[in-house]
């Protein structure tokens, strides 16, 4: 597409890089977190990282929804599947292949279980039309990007045999999670450019005050990013903390209104646990009182468990919170590869372990 | 599964739209979008299926060529 190909223009890219390094030589060192796997690929696949100087980290933290959902979250889908033999489960086919702590949708299938990936669910709602015998479930993961359109599809009365399992998650409360943790010390935040076309820029301003962390919202384009870690660095040397939107050409400050209505008309906000992370106040998104026979797990009598167990040795919660490179788990490249994923991010096109992989990052040994 | 890929619109139905992402044609829902603001010939934002942004190419030159200016302005003073 021309006019977004001089986002990817090399020259524009050294000089912003030049920008960095000089902005960067009058301040302390400083992490920047971005919470979207589209930017840590771009991040990845350009090498920003190798324009950056040393004392600017740039680092992923839970963009990837696939990755966050809980392992408890893939077994009950999963068990649904295999346990009700008129059950067509659909999901997105990054989560195919995600480990639960028992099972993954991968292996409920090879075992006789009927799960198809769709690539909208649209096409779970057109399969419910075509077989009204069965039960059509949709394991309905992803962020603010992607409830809208459950939402959607929900309002327009879908058939009955249709219901989906609620796996939705917040962006906005785990930065606020994060942040208050303590846990990782971050001078800056590149928002999710995808998600904020749909919530835009307030629900940011609140978190940049109380957390006193500058945050700029961006594209996925190398230009993009490079223009938002000067804007971060020019806000750091100012001593301000306020909510930046590099991305204009796609998010406005009030959002997508016609996408958030649809999506809070369907929804209501809960506590949810986060992969790696854990419960995050009002991070995750249920159904509504009047919606709620499409609630999948009413339907079949199940609830959400409340544990969750990690794989032994895993170290994707960390990952998943910025605490370390995946080439820093010692599972990494050996154990974990993305065609023997231990953890959810070695298996997402948008996990951190997985996109390193495939740039040939490979693992630190001391 | 945030993924969003631009996608030019071609022709318009009623509620939905063939876009062409590159070379590759499909209908996507345009539910989730002002209607007013989507033409045959602009480019929107597609994910899963759903328009969910109209880029706006206007802007999109216009953070280009600030920022050439900046980054030439903060190269010079460094």
């Amino acid at each position: 597409m021309s006019f977004l190909a001089a986002y990817r223009d090399r020259e524009h890219a050294l000089q912003l890089a030049e920008a960095i390094k000089s902005l960067a030589s009058k301040l302390p060192p400083l992490k920047i977190m971005h919470v979207c796997g589209t930017h840590e690929w771009t991040i990845t696949h350009f090498g920003l990282r190798s324009l950056l100087p040393g004392s600017v980290e740039v680092r992923a933290g839970p963009g990837c929804p696939v990755c966050i959902t809980p392992a408890s979250e893939i077994d009950l889908a999963a068990q649904l599947a295999l346990d009700n033999e008129d059950v067509i489960l659909t999901t997105f086919g990054d989560v195919l292949r995600v480990p639960g702590s028992k099972l993954s949708l991968a292996y409920a299938r090879s075992q006789g279980a009927d799960i198809r990936v769709v690539y909208s669910v649209a096409d779970s709602v057109k399969l419910a039309l075509k077989n009204p015998r069965k039960e059509i479930v949709h394991f309905a993961i992803g962020f603010e990007t992607t409830a809208p359109s459950t939402a959607a599809e929900i309002l327009q009365g879908p058939p009955e045999n249709f219901s989906i399992i609620c796996s939705h998650r917040l962006i906005p409360p785990v930065m606020d999670y994060l942040l208050s943790s303590g846990e990782v010390d971050l001078q800056g935040f590149i928002c999710p450019g995808h998600v904020s076309t749909i919530i835009g820029v307030k629900p940011y301003l609140p978190l940049a005050e109380k957390h006193g962390v500058p945050m700029v919202i961006a594209g996925f384009e190398p230009i993009d990013v490079l223009i938002a870690v000067n804007m971060i660095l020019l806000q750091l040397l100012r001593g301000e903390h306020r909510v930046e939107n590099e991305y204009t050409r796609a998010v406005k400050y009030e959002g997508n209104v016609i996408a958030l209505d649809i999506m809070w008309r369907v929804f209501t906000a809960k506590d949810s646990r986060w992969r790696g992370i854990g419960s995050v106040p009002s991070s995750g998104l249920q159904l509504k009182g009047e919606y709620r026979s499409y609630d999948a797990l009413k339907k079949f009598n199940k609830s959400l468990p409340s544990d969750e167990a990690m794989p032994p040795g895993c170290r994707c919660g960390d990952v998943l919170k910025g605490l370390i490179y995946p080439e820093e788990c010692p599972l990494f490249g050996e154990r974990c590869t993305p065609s023997t994923p231990v953890g959810p991010c070695m298996v997402s096109i948008e996990g951190s372990c997985a996109i390193a992989f495939k740039h040939g990052v490979r693992r630190k040994r001391n | 599964m945030c993924l969003a890929v631009p996608a030019k619109v071609l022709e318009i139905k009623g509620d939905r739209a063939v876009v062409d992402f590159g070379g590759v044609k499909r209908e996507i829902s345009l539910l989730l979008v002002k209607r007013e603001e989507v033409r045959e010939g602009s480019y929107v934002l597609v994910h899963t299926g759903y328009a969910i942004a109209v880029l706006d190419e206007e802007e999109a030159r216009e953070t280009l060529e600030i920022w050439r200016e900046i980054s030439e302005q903060l190269q010079e003073a460094g």
